[in-house]
């Protein structure tokens, strides 16, 4: 029974974690299906999340407020990035964009360090749920549990939101061909901004989420990065349900691997995208390559 | 052709002649230069030449900086010191590159990243390899009656060694092959039509860059005398990347230059302020922006570059 146990505990941490993915994948998977740019920046805006959450709490001692705001803030500053930096350089092909990115990540996490300090900040988890639970005799913060069911609520409302209103018909119809959209009479320019926009505030939204869980620091971005990547590599670019998908299965992956094999365990997520990429290269539910 | 070669060997004496002219720290400052700009060179073989941008060269110059480190513990010879930090980093790219040749553009540069990133969850957890420590006290090669603890004959084998490497990939460029690879930038799909086997191609350059990067991992864990897994972060391939860019993508040699911008001001300005990687993110967005071509690019009144 306490092997069971501990695989149930284990479950949830990793569900946990699983969601945390989702809503950084989530982003980065819309943002290239639109724009076709990988955004390596994406983890500073979830980094950005979280510091501007710590500072909202500092300031306002509501977590709810910070958790609200915060996501707002890193899309304004989405906003800013995709119009001043990103929209020059859509005529001229995906990789500058993508190098244009990459220099992202330094200026961010260098400015990070410069306002707020490079040593490690704790984010507490707000008072409703800063005990824990017991589900089934296993014991488990409660904060995590609020953390499993905002994510899967979030899923169930970009879901419905992607697939059942105009709004996200417009942003399909522009992940399926930009082009075409534009000769709809779809003003793309915009969407793309939106959704550039959205992208950047649901990193910030798991940005603060992931602060009482990992607490805040400069390097957090970049470290979030990868397992992002691999999310949208396993569950393919460009698609909602492989986000989710390639989400559930990396969080499961990494947390039970630091959990069972603590000597290896970051790299049973690389052999997770080897085993997908040998098997289908284009991702779980990716469109045919090239 | 002439004047060409007569300044390339004017370069290398230069090079090699620097200590009796220059104090300890410009001549430590030249040859951080000469292990960078091998390094980049290697990296503008993939992006400039065959389009393969990829974000994950670090990996073959750790894993050549771990290998020599490992093998220079054991015994201080060539083996140890040259053939096995580029046979491993050969093996290590043939890997990584059959994975991930099977995919171009954007996926390319996502599976670099995150197989380089792997090689330092690795280490950073490898308690053999010193975890996030990494190792240190790693003797330099004394072979062949060169005993390059001495100053003196570090600097000489550096320099010929890294001229070697850089006139052996000027070779590879200009080669058949070299052109080859060039047509695969152009048009991938026109190439494979008239019957070159792309995929092969793409891969042994790939294998290419990455004994060269391999070669330069070796060199650096010698000049430095340690290796820690930060050899494989990111930063370590963005730097590469930054400095292909500041001399231009496909000029190899301004790989070279871009090097010497790029550890020339970061001494320069790490004595002035701390905020050196929100300068090179700047350097990074600002080149991107308004000088795709780099600066040999920029000089040559060269405007947009092939995507």
């Amino acid at each position: 029974m306490p092997f069971l146990l501990d695989l149930f505990a284990q479950a949830l941490n990793g569900l946990s974690y699983g969601v945390l993915l989702f809503l950084l994948s989530v982003g980065l998977t819309l943002i290239f299906g639109m724009l076709d740019v990988v955004n390596l920046a994406h983890g500073s805006f979830y980094m950005l999340g979280a510091y501007a959450g710590l500072t909202l709490i500092a300031a306002s001692g509501s977590f709810w407020l910070a958790l609200a705001v915060a996501p707002l803030v890193v899309g304004v500053i989405g906003v800013l990035i995709e119009r001043s930096c990103l929209r020059p350089l859509y005529w001229r092909g995906p990789l500058d964009q993508v190098l244009l990115t990459f220099g992202l990540i330094y200026l961010f996490e260098d400015l990070v360090k410069w306002i707020w300090g490079g040593r490690i900040r704790s984010i507490p988890p707000p008072d409703l749920f800063s005990g824990s639970v017991t589900l089934w005799g296993a014991t488990v913060p409660s904060y995590r549990m609020f953390v499993i069911a905002f994510g899967l609520v979030m899923a169930m409302v970009l879901w419905l939101l992607i697939e059942r209103t105009r709004l996200g018909a417009i942003i399909r119809a522009g992940v399926f061909d930009s082009e075409m959209a534009a000769g709809m009479g779809i003003n793309v320019d915009r969407v793309f901004t939106g959704v550039f926009a959205f992208g950047a505030g649901l990193a910030g939204l798991s940005g603060v989420i992931a602060g009482p869980i990992q607490s805040a620091q400069p390097p957090m971005g970049a470290t979030i990065l990868v397992p992002a990547l691999i999310v949208v590599v396993v569950g393919g670019l460009g698609s909602l349900k492989g986000s989710l998908v390639g989400s559930l299965i990396i969080g499961q992956a990494e947390t039970f691997g630091k959990a069972w094999l603590p000597g290896a365990s970051m790299l049973i997520i690389y052999l997770v995208m080897a085993l997908v990429l040998l098997l289908r290269p284009q991702g779980l539910f990716g469109r045919a390559l090239k | 052709m002439i004047v060409r070669w007569v300044a390339v060997a004017a370069l290398i004496v230069g090079a090699a002649v620097f200590p009796a002219f220059a104090g300890k720290y410009p001549v430590k400052l030249l040859q951080e230069i000469l292990i960078w700009g091998i390094f980049a060179m290697s990296l503008d073989l993939l992006m400039g030449y065959a389009g393969m941008v990829s974000l994950g060269h670090s990996a073959f110059f750790g894993v050549g900086g771990y290998v020599a480190a490992l093998a220079l513990l054991k015994s201080p010879g060539v083996a140890s010191g040259l053939l096995l930090p580029a046979a491993a980093a050969a093996l290590a790219a043939l890997v990584i590159g059959y994975f991930s040749i099977r995919v171009s553009g954007v996926y390319f540069i996502m599976l670099t990243l995150a197989f380089s990133q792997m090689f330092y969850a690795v280490t950073f957890q490898a308690a053999w390899l010193g975890a996030e420590d990494g190792i240190v006290g790693v003797p330099r090669l004394n072979a062949l009656g060169l005993d390059t603890a001495k100053p003196l004959a570090f600097h000489l084998y550096l320099v010929v060694l890294i001229a070697v490497g850089a006139l052996a990939l000027f070779r590879i460029v200009r080669s058949p092959f070299g052109r080859v690879l060039r047509g695969i930038h152009e048009n991938e799909a026109r190439m494979e039509a008239v019957g070159y086997a792309v995929d092969r191609y793409k891969l042994l350059a790939f294998v290419i860059a990455g004994t060269v990067a391999g070669v330069a991992g070796s060199l650096y864990t010698q000049f430095v005398g340690s290796i820690t897994p930060d050899a494989f972060l990111w930063t370590t391939s963005g730097e590469a990347l930054l400095m292909v860019i500041i001399g231009g993508t496909g000029t190899l040699a301004g790989s070279m230059l871009g090097a010497a911008a790029f550890i020339l001001l970061q001494s320069l300005v790490s004595s002035y302020t701390e905020r050196w990687m929100l300068i090179l993110g700047l350097t990074f967005i600002l080149l991107v922006l308004f000088a795709p071509g780099g600066v040999v690019g920029a000089l040559r009144g060269r405007v947009g570059i092939r995507s």
